[in-house]
């Protein structure tokens, strides 16, 4: 599929910042599963942008622009071209040994309901891709997507502890859960193409990955409760939201601080006349 | 230096100051009160000193009335009050620890002992007399602060900004006195010799310090317009606008030429400076005496933000 | 079970180390004893050496107690625990170094991978990064105890930001002031170049693109952490400024102070913040104690942390467990310094052994410090070490056992007079581009309580004057 994105950020500041850096996890990295035909990050003000690879192997931008600003946009524009891999993840690019993806962070570590729900699901599994399996699904049906309860630092634990949360929410109990049974996991942000045809977004996507032996990396996506396909783009992965959150910032001066986000993911044109 | 630094350190000298500013306007507020009401200021007499203090919304908002116990209690030690005594003191040491190595060890130990002992002060059982002691106490720690930056402190950026520090907040404060009393000294409400007046007056010149001065300079009786003359215009009175303003451009002159570069903050104090040079207290009063604080008091806190955005953040 | 005293208290035989100062508290007046230890505590409290006891609301600027007795550790003691030391923190570095690059000693089987990708301080930003003059601990404190007059054990390596150093010197200080004359009879090794070797080691590790005169500066949390006494002690003694987060910006991946004369390029920081805090961009986003985009000029090249970031991977109590091989397998020596004993409740057989022997053993948890999350099973109430065993089989992994050692005593002041008290010994290693630097001694730590074995000041522990003997 060709899918074309356009994500804008735009923040405004009541009283100026006298300087602001941020970075910006916002550029997809190629694999076998995902072609980036074309891809622009640019900023609507003086400043600099400085293109690197962070711990993860993710492409970051580092933005800093001095002040007075009042006003700062982040813009992306891009097409990538995706293959339906059934989940499986080849060809990118794996500076982290698995192990470090055993690790549990504050965002993931699991309580005893989450042990007891994770042990509980999985019962009888043999096979690791059929207890991951298990987990997506009763993840999935288990808890609620919902956008009121939760916020950017809501933790697993107090996720399922309500049985709501956004894809960013049912990541988290998905990674805390495997990462327990001793599955490598890590958390994966990106863009989804929505099979309902909604095409204008509120904010990017999260899904998981596991490893599962034999295979290598490979998707999962309990707020869908599928396995990622040619409708995902995979910008960014981390041990939870934090290592692959798109934006990172921080400001020197200044308050008042708005976020707006335009949001579309689209099926490119030219793709749909072929 | 670091900016941050030379901020705690202007700050420390600006709180102590404050400290000290505020016993006085207590010290000399229990002594209007205490004069039969004739002699006195009719009982407003406490809602002058909240109003001195600068701290009349939050008062307001938590009494409905001022009285001695309450303004006492307010001004003096309230933990809720962020400008309290107290609560000076508390922050002035809180800005000196954190840099103590730029200050001397008798500066230091100024401080750190007022903060030690102030919690011994225990204000629910203190009656008048203890509370003059306490006032009496808070002066000398003040005292003893300024005069070991004075005797012992390297002349040095770390001074200046002490200085500096000191400088604008008695700017502040004495302008204050002013805009809060400046109706006492209006020519028109003068009515010869009556007695409600003077004690006001005196009133002011205690709050400053300078009722003995007073007469030093002016061999005359206590005269409204030269009280103002004398908080706003004397070099000499060392509490006055015009002798913060020399305190301020002298120290902001020493660092621009230490730093070899001068900026903002050493054109507006300068030009503050020379408008009080060139006033007379006849014109500030044909002009409006209320009119011209209302200026300066915005026109130093503007030079204060100067100071800041051009050294210390 | 009865402790090696280092005077010999208790069994007749002074230790000819000691027999000097054994003879002058034998002489000396009690009164004249009282004294000299009011006006040390008169002194501390003067000079301000606090520190803040977490969770004590009422009080938060406490004194360290100290005690006047020194402890003395004769030259050829020191010669030993010198090369020792120079070792253990050559192979911690090495160490280090591997992990973050090659991982050679997780191919060749000395320690599980797991134990490294696991450990949350093994610092995934770090991974495949060089760092300046590649040193990454470069100031270490390695806590040394002692159970017999030959056996000296690595207690635990302080690989972070270890702290006591304000109070080696300032005990020398205030000893040298009050007990002039035992200072005239023994000849002990200085400890006061201290400040110059930390500079000269800070100076070494500057980026090679820094320029000929660095600009270093030290990164305290602010003045509510319980070590700001000391940090603004360093910085005031190294002659380099005290700065906080706030201080310093980062443009162009270069780090700058903001000065009442403007920007000034930093180039070295003794950072005495854990990692979390250092850069809310990559570690902690609610940290408002340390630099955004830190990590970034610190990955370019541009500025030297000291520590490097992700030492922690080294310090853990279940990487100690295998310092002995990381010691001989960078090293090709077998290592001067002894680990001690040390069961990983990891291990299976190890964990039912544990939990069997529990009330003989001190069990720690695996990321603790400060003696807190620590079991000592012969202290420790029935109640303690059911909640012990409960956390065991919770978490093994999270915990190792040692056996209670004997922990050497030294006389020390106590409200019945002069009386055994256990201690132990943190000396401080500096490793910079020119090689190890370490004076000699370090800081005592002892346990004021009869019996007990934590000398955390945290956990009512003082300190003393630590007096290395010259030859």
């Amino acid at each position: 599929m060709r899918i074309e994105v356009f994500h804008d950020t735009v923040y405004t500041y009541a009283t100026p910042a006298r300087a602001v850096t941020q970075i910006l996890r916002l550029t997809p990295r190629a694999h076998d599963g995902q072609f980036i035909a074309k891809w622009r990050l640019d900023i609507d003000v003086d400043g600099r942008l400085h293109r690197e690879e962070d711990g993860f192997g993710n492409i970051v931008h580092r933005l800093s622009v001095d002040g007075p600003i009042g006003r700062l946009a982040v813009q992306v524009r891009g097409v990538v071209e995706t293959t339906d891999t059934n989940g499986v993840i080849r060809g990118g690019t794996e500076p982290v040994p698995e192990g470090v993806y055993l690790r549990d962070t504050d965002l993931t570590r699991p309580d005893e309901a989450i042990l007891r729900f994770s042990r509980d699901v999985t019962a009888g599994a043999t096979q690791p891709l059929e207890v991951a399996h298990r987990l997506l699904v009763a993840i999935h049906r288990e808890v609620v997507f919902d956008v009121v309860p939760t916020h950017s630092a809501t933790t697993a634990a107090e996720s399922f502890a309500m049985r709501r949360g956004v894809c960013q929410d049912l990541t988290h109990i998905f990674l805390a859960c495997a990462r327990s049974l001793g599955m490598p996991a890590r958390y994966v942000s990106g863009y989804f193409k929505r099979v309902d045809g909604v095409v204008d977004q509120d904010a990017g996507h999260a899904w998981a990955e596991a490893m599962i032996e034999g295979l290598g990396w490979v998707g999962f996506d309990p707020a869908n409760g599928i396995s990622p396909s040619d409708a995902h783009v995979r910008v960014a992965v981390g041990l939870d939201y934090l290592g692959a959150a798109p934006v990172r910032g921080s400001r020197f001066g200044g308050g008042g601080e708005e976020l707006s986000v335009s949001l579309t993911v689209d099926q490119s044109a030219r793709q749909s006349q072929s | 230096m670091l900016s941050r630094t030379a901020d705690q350190i202007y700050w420390t000298a600006r709180y102590v100051e404050r400290a000290e500013f505020l016993a006085r306007i207590l010290e000399a507020t229990l002594r209007l009160s205490s004069l039969p009401s004739n002699y006195g200021g009719a009982g407003t007499e406490w809602d002058s000193a909240v109003l001195t203090s600068g701290c009349a919304s939050a008062f307001y908002k938590a009494h409905p009335y001022a009285d001695e116990h309450n303004v006492r209690e307010f001004l003096a030690f309230s933990p809720d009050n962020p400008s309290s005594i107290r609560n000076c003191l508390a922050i002035a040491r809180t800005n000196a620890r954190a840099v103590r190595t730029a200050l001397t060890v008798e500066m230091w130990d100024a401080l750190n002992g007022a903060w030690l002992e102030l919690r011994q002060f225990d204000s629910k059982k203190m009656g008048r007399e203890d509370f003059a002691r306490f006032l009496d106490w808070v002066k000398n720690v003040s005292l003893t602060f300024d005069g070991s930056a004075y005797r012992t402190m390297l002349r040095n950026d770390a001074y200046w900004f002490s200085r500096l520090g000191v400088g604008i907040e008695r700017a502040d404060n004495t302008a204050r006195i002013l805009d809060v009393k400046y109706h006492v000294l209006l020519p028109e409400t003068e009515q010869v010799g009556g007695s409600l007046d003077y004690f006001q007056w005196t009133t002011i010149l205690r709050e400053v310090s300078a009722h003995t001065a007073y007469h030093w300079v002016y061999r005359q009786s206590v005269q409204p317009w030269l009280v103002a003359d004398l908080l706003i215009l004397n070099r000499q009175m060392p509490r006055s606008l015009a002798a913060s303003y020399d305190t301020i451009v002298r120290h902001l002159d020493l660092i621009a030429d230490a730093y070899g570069r001068r900026g903002p903050s050493q054109r507006q104090a300068r030009a503050m400076l020379d408008k009080l040079a060139a006033a007379k207290i006849d014109g500030i009063f044909q002009s409006g005496l209320h009119e011209f604080i209302t200026d300066f008091l915005r026109d130093n806190s503007r030079v204060g933000a100067t100071i800041a955005e051009q050294y210390l953040i | 079970m009865a402790a090696f005293d280092e005077m010999g208290l208790g069994n007749g035989a002074v230790r000819p180390a000691y027999r000097a100062l054994k003879a002058w508290l034998d002489s000396a007046p009690s009164e004249l004893l009282d004294l000299r230890r009011s006006q040390a505590e008169h002194f501390f409290r003067r000079v301000g050496i606090t520190f803040a006891v977490y969770g004590d609301t009422q009080d938060t600027e406490r004194l360290i107690p100290f005690d006047i007795i020194p402890r003395i550790i004769t030259a050829g003691e020191w010669a030993i625990l010198r090369k020792g030391l120079e070792q253990r923190v050559n192979a911690l570095n090495a160490f280090l170094r591997d992990v973050y690059g090659p991982r050679e000693c997780i191919r060749a089987g000395i320690i599980p991978a797991e134990l490294v990708d696991r450990n949350p301080f093994y610092r995934v930003e770090m991974i495949g990064r060089k760092v300046p003059h590649d040193i990454y601990v470069h100031i270490s404190g390695i806590d040394i105890v002692r159970v017999d007059a030959d056996t000296f054990y690595v207690l635990e390596d302080n690989a972070r930001t270890p702290s006591g150093v304000s109070y080696m010197l300032e005990n020398r200080e205030v000893m040298m002031r009050l007990f002039p004359e035992l200072f005239a009879e023994h000849r002990i090794a200085p400890v006061d170049n201290y400040p110059d070797a930390l500079l000269a080691t800070l100076r070494s590790v500057a980026p090679e693109a820094g320029r000929r005169n660095p600009n270093v500066v030290l990164l305290t949390p602010g003045q509510y952490n319980s070590a700001f006494y000391e940090h603004s002690f360093l910085a005031d003694k190294l002659g380099v400024e005290l700065v906080e987060g706030s201080d310093l910006y980062v443009r162009d991946d270069v780090v700058y102070m903001r000065t009442t004369e403007g920007p000034q390029r930093v180039d070295v920081i003794y950072r005495r913040i854990d990692d979390d805090f250092l850069d809310p961009l990559t570690f902690r986003p609610d940290s408002a104690l340390g630099v955004p985009g830190l990590m970034n000029a610190y990955l370019a090249g541009n500025v030297t942390l000291a520590n490097a970031v992700g030492t922690g991977v080294c310090d853990d109590k279940a990487v100690y467990s295998y310092m002995p091989e990381i010691v001989k397998f960078f090293s090709g020596e077998e290592p001067i310094l002894k680990n001690v004993p040390t069961w990983r409740c990891r291990e299976p057989e190890a964990l039912s052994y544990v939990l069997d022997h529990l009330p003989e053993l001190v069990v720690k948890e695996v990321n603790g410090s400060g003696g807190y999350g620590m079991l000592v099973g012969p202290h420790a109430t029935q109640q303690q070490i059911q909640s012990f065993r409960k956390k065991l089989k919770h978490d093994p992994a999270g915990f190792i056992a040692q056996p209670t050692l004997a922990l050497s005593t030294c006389p020390t002041f106590a409200a019945s007079g002069i009386a055994p008290r256990h201690v132990d010994l943190r000396p401080f290693v500096l490793s910079g581009a020119d090689g190890i630097r370490c004076v000699p001694g370090g800081l005592t730590r002892v346990a004021l309580k009869e019996g007990s074995l934590v000398v955390n000041s945290s956990q009512g522990g003082g300190t003393k004057d630590t007096w290395v003997l010259d030859a």
